[in-house]
């Protein structure tokens, strides 16, 4: 069908969409008179149940915890369907050259001064506030999500300041493959360890600490987030090692 | 004013900012231009999540919405550019 | 303001659908697809927001002040993490479709059979 006929199809197609949002927002409650049991439920006793003070936290690895495994395992397919797609081109390349792969032949130049000293500069505090965001889910607004993608964003400065074979240098696939699985497997065994003790699958059974948010406290959400924060780490740099497969063989040859 | 009032005019605004970046987003063409478009885009989002109180998806959203994402499409289209 | 953000939320959903349906560009689909993932972040939250409350986090205030709600702002979170991986994984079929076809314009690779 032409792009005319496609265009009115989608315009029919949205006015419909539209009309039932309108419709649906007209049921909701306004914005800021959030009435719902369940929120207030979990402020009224996290601190006492968990001794965790960082709330949002004790939700995604604590109450909503099952949850949470699930997006971790979208995570890791993600990076291992990558692989797998991005695999197969590789071996075709080896065998002939093609032409329309341009990313490995075009001309890098070299990077200015400014950048590299300001890029490597930042490597250092980039790593240790990843860390620290992956380690102290349960206090402040930090947790393995996040620090996971901030400790990777370290890795990535030092391709940015030019240093390509230090990068692979840095995070070569096997190891990078193994704390992803260490992450990710980790994460359920925390779970199957409560199933082993004749409780839920996921129940906090660590010790729970005395003072709400230090960072000993609040039993297996500490120990749930530091694993994801490493498999979040681990598989956001295979996916950026996947794509620059092809520009750094050439590097390393060239250079 | 009450703070009330500072919040919603604060909120508003970037609000309109957001649905603004979202139509540039989609009106850019050129694949290098709309790369930085979704960074600055990222960071309109990031900083409509820290008006609505949570610091927590701010962090999420400034690190992959204006660092990895990008990178990952600069890659990307380096791999599909066509030869000059 | 009792709807507004809500009317947001359906101008960037429309605004993004009308991107990926006018697109050349398999790259600039996947960027509309992004922008209306991102809707659903400021939904998310946009539901939960208690006016006059303070972020969820009660390390130095008081556990009994008025906070917003902490259960959406988790599913963001992880969503905001998870959608750069599954985009990663839709721009390497992407580039899978380029060197297989030489060309990434989706009106021309429909025509394409397998």
């Amino acid at each position: 069908m032409t792009p005319r006929q496609r265009l009115w199809l989608f315009a029919v197609a949205v006015a419909g969409l539209v009309a039932c949002y309108l419709w649906a927002f007209a049921g909701l409650p306004g914005f800021g008179d959030y009435p719902g049991p369940y929120g207030p439920a979990i402020l009224k006793r996290v601190i006492t149940e968990t001794n965790a003070t960082g709330v949002v936290s004790a939700v995604n690895f604590e109450y909503r915890g099952f949850d949470t495994v699930g997006e971790e395992f979208i995570l890791f397919t993600a990076a291992a369907g990558m692989s797998v797609v991005l695999r197969q081109l590789r071996g075709e390349r080896e065998r002939q050259s093609s032409p329309t792969d341009d990313a490995a032949n075009r001309q890098v130049p070299a990077t200015s001064s400014a950048i590299r000293i300001v890029s490597l500069l930042f490597v250092g505090p980039t790593a240790v506030i990843g860390w620290w965001l992956a380690t102290h889910a349960q206090t402040n607004p930090s947790g393995g999500f996040q620090g996971g993608v901030i400790l990777a964003t370290a890795f990535f400065l030092v391709y940015l300041s030019g240093e390509f074979i230090v990068f692979r240098r840095l995070s070569p696939i096997a190891l990078l493959d193994a704390v992803e699985a260490i992450g990710a497997g980790g994460f359920a065994a925390v779970g199957v360890i409560a199933v082993a003790m004749s409780l839920p699958y996921l129940y906090n059974y660590l010790p729970l600490g005395t003072i709400p948010g230090a960072v000993s406290s609040s039993g297996t959400i500490a120990a749930i987030s530091f694993l994801v924060g490493i498999e979040v780490a681990a598989a956001f740099l295979l996916i950026i090692g996947e794509l620059l497969e092809q520009t750094l063989l050439r590097r390393e040859g060239s250079s | 004013m009450t703070p009330n009032a500072v919040m919603d005019i604060l909120q508003v605004t970037v609000l309109v900012l957001v649905a603004a970046g979202a139509t540039l987003v989609v009106r850019t063409r050129d694949r290098v231009r709309l790369v930085l478009v979704l960074s600055v885009y990222g960071m309109l989002l990031a900083i409509l999540f820290f008006v609505f109180q949570a610091p927590d998806v701010t962090l999420s959203e400034l690190a992959v919405g204006a660092i990895a994402l990008p990178l990952i499409l600069l890659l990307t289209i380096a791999k599909v550019r066509k030869p000059q | 303001m009792q709807v507004f953000p809500f009317i947001v939320v359906a101008w960037i959903v429309v605004v993004g659908l009308y991107g990926m349906v006018t697109s050349r560009d398999l790259i600039h689909q996947v960027v509309c697809l992004i922008v209306v993932q991102s809707s659903t972040y400021v939904l998310l939250l946009a539901v939960g927001y208690v006016t006059g409350g303070v972020a969820p986090y009660f390390f130095d205030i008081s556990p009994r002040a008025l906070a917003v709600d902490p259960v959406v702002q988790a599913l963001a979170l992880t969503d905001v993490v998870v959608e750069a991986a599954v985009t990663a994984l839709l721009l390497s079929f992407a580039v899978q479709a380029y060197k297989r076809f030489g060309t990434l314009d989706p009106h021309e690779l429909a025509e394409f059979k397998g």
